[in-house]
């Protein structure tokens, strides 16, 4: 098999707070914090966490939307930083995004083909001939009716816009797409359309997906491998599989209890977290997430853990580590 | 008698020249008991946030509810003067919207907000009421409650301002709590902590609830009584237990196939065709007809009645009756 396409390696952003006289650098937000992930062609990287956790600076990142502070990203085993500009632009090209909103994410002012085909104009030189037959292509994909190529955004419901969106994001044959929270926006009856849509156009197309929501459930259902992220840093990664049925992380343990059951028999475990996530501009010393932790020890509130393996996914917790790696 | 009977309830939006009429809320009877709580599922656009509206009698001046009686500890709310129905709202029946940045004025301290329906509802002193405010912060759990009264909304998190309002919600034990997606815009381990306050709140105060919203997960864990709404209509209603293991309908049955389970692995989800109806211009028949995989030729044509499908299980198909 060949190597991921895309790969975050201690991949870190930073963002200056400004205040005072000057507006000199007074604090800094660490929004993303060394984290590494790798998206396999044809799979998909679910990313969960809360507000504020930094998934979607992560998303950001990997959108080229955001300089990285440090740490790189590698597209197809090649570092980013080092490209030239003819490879930033296939590198754009192949990583696209569909956002939360399909109100706010497509021009009203533009008819549909006008939307899916910009893209195709702005990277590729087409006939026109050519681009009209793209985009009755791309329609057919995302099962949208030929006629809808002349209307605009505001005569297709919320389903509709966001297959439109996703139409928009294949234009260039992307080989990642960034979901940010791709089905929150819409109706409950819809959203199983839109994940089915999802997972038959990976399929068809081999597309490896970023997939970000805060819906627990559908990040089981969409992923291969689930990423938790809290405060800027990933503390547990893995199979999505093993992730969402065994959770090791205390974090990870207590996010998923606290997604709702699918049924009202179903009896779980509640953990009730105490308190809020801590503000990213001074976040905890030691483990960030060991003074909400139910299981925090002296340790936990002095030396931060590192990812480390176990039972199949690598976890960052101080629980899990037998013996207490010498360093400074 | 329960707590709460609502009976045949229609509330419609008319247009300006009221040329067009709009059946947000259609023949809709619910009962909520002491100390229950209901939960009022349906998509955007089948009328449930109308439908709570119409209970406090909030609704906006396009709005009219055109028949239906709301029987409240044995008043006929309908029937009562609009300053008979301020010294309901907020007092016997409360409620919790989606947006607490919304449902609390910027220009006013924590501790005047939870204070304001002490005062105005009891006639209790400045510092009486504010002496109050601090014991109901105490009760939503908020941390250091002296300080905390002296601040400004935006002073705090979205958690806390959420349990502010809650705060308000139960100042004047109210019998009756309606929630209205109030846990939407805050996060999973904050919302988990929310609903086990609100839990808690309902059990030490004996407090009957109506939950309005959209996620079926909600209702699993915090309802006793399920009452879907489609369109307009309550197209199936009863105990939350039986609703998920038999429903009866096939709009509930579709929507609870619908959604991905955390157990389900990657197995591919059943969708619904189509999509919700247009409250505008509804189809003929049953409203869900057109997105129906059980249609028949009569739902097409009629509306189905309600109809009993076991005890305190009612569903609006022609498949049931």
């Amino acid at each position: 098999m060949a190597g991921p396409v895309v790969e975050a390696l201690h991949l870190t952003k930073h963002f200056p707070v400004r205040g005072g006289f000057l507006a000199r650098e007074t604090a800094v937000v660490r929004a993303v914090d060394e984290v590494s992930f790798s998206i396999e062609p044809g799979r998909t990287l679910g990313l969960v966490g809360e507000s504020g956790c930094g998934k979607t600076t992560t998303a950001k990142l990997v959108l080229l939307l955001e300089q990285p502070t440090a740490g790189m990203i590698r597209f197809e085993g090649r570092d980013l930083q080092a490209l030239d500009r003819t490879m930033l632009h296939a590198y754009r090209s192949s990583v696209q995004a569909v956002f939360q909103d399909p109100f706010a994410s497509l021009n009203p002012r533009m008819r549909v083909d006008q939307i899916i085909a910009e893209p195709l104009v702005t990277h590729e030189r087409l006939g026109s001939g050519e681009v009209a037959k793209r985009v009755a292509r791309l329609l057919e994909l995302v099962g949208l009716p030929d006629r809808s190529a002349d209307l605009f955004p505001h005569e297709f419901s919320g389903g509709q816009r966001q297959r439109i969106a996703i139409a928009r994001s294949l234009a260039l044959s992307p080989k990642l797409v960034v979901l940010d929270e791709p089905v929150s926006a819409l109706d409950v009856s819809i959203r199983a359309q839109i994940l089915n849509l999802l997972r038959d156009l990976q399929a068809q197309l081999g597309l490896s997906y970023l997939f970000i929501a805060h819906d627990l459930a559908a990040v089981a259902h969409m992923s291969h491998t689930i990423a938790v992220m809290y405060l800027g840093r990933i503390v547990e990664i893995g199979d999505a599989a093993t992730v969402a049925a065994t959770p090791k992380h205390p974090y990870t343990q207590a996010l998923f209890s606290a997604a709702l059951p699918s049924h009202p028999g179903e009896k779980r475990e509640e953990i009730i977290l105490a308190g809020e996530v801590p503000s990213p501009l001074a976040p905890p010393a030691g483990c960030r997430f060991h003074p909400r932790c139910p299981h925090a020890m002296e340790r936990c509130g002095r030396q931060e853990p590192t990812l480390l393996r176990e039972t199949g996914r690598l976890v960052a917790c101080h629980l899990y580590e037998g013996v207490i790696p010498a360093r400074s | 008698m329960k707590l709460l009977e609502v009976r045949h309830l229609s509330t419609h939006y008319v247009s300006a020249r009221g040329a067009r009429v709009t059946r947000a809320v259609d023949d809709v009877s619910l009962t909520v008991g002491e100390g229950e709580t209901l939960g009022i599922v349906g998509e955007s656009g089948s009328g449930k946030t109308t439908l709570a509206l119409s209970l406090l009698r909030l609704l906006p001046p396009a709005a009219r509810t055109v028949s239906g009686e709301i029987w409240f500890e044995g008043e006929d709310l309908l029937t009562k003067s609009r300053g008979e129905m301020r010294r309901v709202r907020g007092k016997r029946i409360a409620m919790i919207l989606q947006d607490p940045l919304a449902s609390l004025n910027p220009l006013f301290t924590v501790g005047d907000q939870v204070a304001e329906p002490l005062r105005v509802h009891e006639g209790a002193s400045r510092g009486s009421a504010w002496a109050r405010a601090r014991e109901l912060l105490r009760a939503v759990r908020i941390a250091a409650p002296e300080t905390r009264v002296r601040e400004y909304p935006h002073q705090l998190s979205g958690g806390m301002r959420q349990r502010i309002v809650g705060a308000i919600a139960i100042s004047c034990g109210p019998r009756l709590l309606i929630a209205d997606e109030p846990t939407t815009s805050l996060d999973l381990t904050i919302q988990a902590q929310y609903l086990q306050l609100l839990r808690d709140l309902q059990r030490d105060r004996g407090l009957a609830m109506i939950f309005i919203t959209h996620n079926l997960g909600i209702v699993a864990r915090m309802c006793d009584h399920v009452a879907v709404m489609y369109a307009g209509r309550l197209v199936e209603a009863g105990p939350v237990a039986r609703i998920f293991s038999s429903a009866a309908h096939p709009y509930t049955q579709a929507l609870l196939e619908s959604i991905p389970r955390m157990a389900d692995g990657r197995k591919r989800l059943t969708a619904i065709d189509g999509q919700p109806p247009d409250p505008v211009a509804l189809p003929p028949g049953c409203a869900f007809h057109p997105r129906c995989p059980k249609v028949l030729e009569r739902c097409r044509k009629e509306a189905p009645p309600e109809v009993r499908v076991a005890a305190s299980h009612t569903s609006r198909c022609w498949l049931a009756s």
